[in-house]
């Protein structure tokens, strides 16, 4: 196969990873950020101690994968961007609140507190719903008239419910005490949240798309496909089933398998993510254009790609290291 | 219509690259003073430096989350608004970005956990070398990105084929003619910022009568490095100028206000440039002055204005930001030395030099906008230099919409300024209050 056929998919799939790192490692911590205010004041540093480490190096993943999008599809990125143009500037601004309200409600006194975790809360929910908002429009191919914006809408609540059962799930893992068992009712209304927002998504981007709704209701595809939907209804079931039974066991003092519920929405997300994927692929932006039409010349692609092949495994092993270095439950978070 | 949109979408880029540089202009080199800081207490086992460590942390932490989230904001830039950048040059900015977020802002992200909280965690060692590992990645990410710039500023190495272009000579492009000079002075740039930051706060805590010997160390670091660097400043500013008078005439002639060509050009003190009669009012000039300086003959020539007629940069901007930046950087030479020598020869701060330091903290942030004004409103009407014209570039966003969204920052940027400043003091204030202990105390809550 020739470069100018291979790379782009190689970039189409590099994209589609670093974005998969972000909404899973970003997800978690905003959606604890959305949680922020229905905490007790004492467990709110706790929270936020939880994921203090991590913020800036997981945002990283939505610069590279943005970065991805501008250097490897400059002509779709410009596109996506400009018809987002309003949904990504309420996001950047969501974001930058959240980022500074880390550092701001512990430098600024104690008076000021308060005012900066509900400026924490505030762009958390803000940058939660602004992603979820771009992710419909782009789905509806940004397409204009209420319908399509309801949809947009609708899959905002939805990504940030998604992002709450991240949050909680983590929280049930980094914490204990009340605020832990507090954590697993905030992951029950997670995933109602996002099993509707799963199923809204599906049903209506074959609607949409006829390209994509052949590629699932076809046969053989339908058949192998199955196991997908399946698979992420069985996940919601047991993780669902599952909650009260650790709320028992964790009331036992038994944190055995506090992780479970993590790794269950994370499983969540794959295969939505996956699925989501396999509908948009080979197009960047549906039904108008395709990766190779909007791939960057293959000198830029190449040079970009061996840089990439040799420094991602670095990336991952030094990020493994850190989750490593600040294992286990949280503690208190000092410079000293 | 479109040219408000145009107009409206840089004075977006314009405020969001401005926010975004005053903290990397403070991280870059608080990195490796917190680096030398840390170095100093393995050493010596003079908890003084962990204490000037753990302050001067904490401001790091702060000052490197607004970097991050107006960071992120900039990569964003390219696509909502200037689309045609990526269209024409993205063979050559695009690896560059690639590289900077994959080497760079992963490294310094990462390791900047183990830097700010891990001391409990990890040894001694691995904390040393954590906060090198941030230290090098905010410095290779200076490098990638002024790599850029400095491509936008001298193109090098490269072709157009059908309104693309493509390297053709990688290393020519890379150290394309400005990159030297503008790395250096950027790289210093950031070192004054942070030399003044560190002294002027540090002042701040003396003149409040907190005379610790931590604060000590950090007033000296600061002081001393100030006044090292403001003369090396002085002469690397004067190569990149001359390196400009060869590649950007354009741009020189801006600066120094010279309209026509000629010979013999004077040194402007003051002057009000005229754009509408294409002459200055009211000059003040040192004969023969820029002649001698951007020539080293007294009757050098220098090309004017009137010979780039309708393809130059603003000049009253350019012209002003220029003396900004240099009036800044004498009065920074000024207060540095003196202080030095007090601080060398007396042992001591009379207070009215601590209050002059604390009067300039900030002066690194004047001088290095100041200077990015002159080289970037003097890059006009081109975004990248005699390849791409700036208004061929941007996108087609409604100017009704660019300026929702350019109220919106504004609006963040100017509670952040303030609160950021305003937290700085106060950090000040409550570590002076508390007594050079509380620096091993943990703070009640977390810190970031």
């Amino acid at each position: 196969m020739n470069a100018e056929i291979w790379l782009p998919m190689a970039f189409a799939g590099l994209m589609a990873l670093s974005l998969l790192m972000y909404v899973v490692l970003d997800g978690y911590d905003l959606g604890v950020g959305i949680l922020l205010p229905f905490a007790k004041d004492d467990d709110k540093d706790t929270m936020v101690s939880s994921i203090g480490p991590f913020w800036d190096a997981n945002e990283t993943w939505l610069v590279l994968g943005v970065g991805l999008l501008l250097v490897a599809f400059p002509k779709a990125h410009g596109i996506i961007l400009q018809a987002l143009y309003l949904p990504v500037t309420v996001m950047l601004i969501g974001l930058i609140l959240r980022g500074v309200a880390f550092d701001f409600r512990v430098k600024a006194g104690v008076r000021y507190k308060g005012l900066w975790n509900r400026v924490f809360a505030a762009g958390s929910l803000i940058a939660s719903m602004a992603q979820g908002v771009m992710l419909g429009r782009y789905l509806t191919a940004f397409e204009p008239g209420w319908q399509a914006w309801a949809f947009a809408l609708l899959v905002g609540v939805g990504l940030s419910a998604a992002y709450v059962l991240l949050g909680a799930c983590w929280l049930i893992m980094k914490s204990e005490g009340t605020l832990q068992r507090q954590a697993i009712g905030w992951a029950r209304y997670g995933v109602f949240g996002t099993a509707l927002c799963v199923a809204a998504v599906s049903l209506v981007t074959p609607l949409v798309s006829e390209r994509i709704a052949a590629k699932w209701f076809e046969m053989p595809e339908f058949f192998l496909l199955l196991p997908l939907p399946l698979l992420t209804l069985a996940l919601f079931v047991l993780l669902l089933l599952m909650l009260p039974r650790l709320d028992q066991r964790l009331g036992q003092g038994d944190q055995h398998l506090c992780w479970l519920p993590f790794s269950m929405a994370v499983g969540i997300f794959l295969l939505s993510f996956y699925g989501l994927s396999y509908s948009v692929f080979p197009d960047v932006i549906i039904d108008k254009l395709d990766i190779w039409e909007a791939a960057a010349h293959p000198q830029a692609l190449w040079v970009i790609f061996i840089g990439a092949v040799v420094v991602l495994p670095a990336i991952v092993a030094y990020t493994v290291f850190v989750y490593r270095v600040f294992w286990g439950k949280t503690r208190e978070l000092t410079y000293s | 219509m479109e040219l408000d949109a145009l107009i409206l979408a840089r004075i977006q880029f314009a405020a969001n690259i401005t926010f975004h540089i005053l903290f990397p202009s403070i991280t870059i080199a608080l990195a490796w003073i917190l680096l030398f800081f840390k170095i100093r207490y393995t050493k010596t086992g003079d908890t003084a430096w962990l204490d000037a460590y753990g302050f001067w942390v904490k401001v790091f932490g702060l000052s490197f989350a607004l970097g991050v989230v107006s960071g992120v904001t900039m990569s964003f830039q390219f696509g909502t608004n200037w689309p045609g950048f990526m269209n024409t040059v993205g063979n050559i900015a695009g690896p560059l970005l690639a590289y900077e977020v994959l080497t760079a802002f992963f490294l310094e992200a990462t390791f900047l956990a183990i830097m700010l909280f891990g001391r409990r965690f990890v040894s001694e060692r691995t904390h040393n070398i954590a906060t090198f590992l941030v230290a090098l990645g905010t410095t290779a990410s200076a490098f990638w990105i002024l790599t850029l710039n400095s491509w936008m500023q001298t193109p090098a190495g490269y072709e157009m084929v059908e309104g693309q272009i493509v390297i053709t000579d990688w290393l020519a492009a890379l150290f394309n003619p400005s990159l030297p000079y503008r790395l250096t002075h950027m790289l210093m740039a950031s070192g004054l910022t942070a030399a003044f930051l560190v002294a002027g706060l540090s002042a701040y805590r003396w003149l409040r009568g907190d005379r610790s010997s931590g604060v000590m160390k950090a007033l000296r670091t600061g002081v001393l490095g100030a006044a090292a660097l403001i003369p090396l400043q002085i002469f690397v500013g004067d190569l990149h100028g001359l390196n400009t008078f060869e590649h950007q005439p354009a741009k020189i002639a801006a600066m120094e206000g010279v309209w026509e060509t000629q010979r013999g050009v004077p040194l402007l003190l003051f002057a009000l440039p005229n754009e509408a009669e294409r002459r200055n009012d009211y000059e003040i000039r040192i004969p023969r002055g820029a002649s001698l300086i951007l020539t080293h003959s007294l009757d050098g020539e220098i090309k004017g204005l009137n010979e780039f007629e309708g393809m130059h940069p603003p000049v009253a901007k350019v012209f002003w930001s220029f003396r900004i930046m240099v009036g800044v950087g004498l009065i920074m030479l000024a207060v540095s030395w003196v202080a030095a020598w007090q601080l060398v020869r007396r042992k001591m701060l009379s207070p009215w030099v601590a209050k002059a330091l604390v009067g300039m903290t900030f002066s690194g942030w004047i001088a290095t906008v100041a200077g990015w004004y002159v080289t970037e409103i003097g890059r006009q009407p081109w975004l990248v230099y005699g390849v791409l014209a700036t208004k061929d570039a941007v996108g087609d966003v409604s100017a009704a919409m660019v300026a929702v969204s350019l109220t919106m920052y504004l609006g963040v940027y100017v509670v952040m300024l303030f609160a950021y400043i305003s937290v700085l003091f106060y950090m000040a204030r409550k570590a002076g209050s508390n007594g050079p202990a509380s620096m091993d105390e943990p703070e009640k809550g977390v810190a970031r």
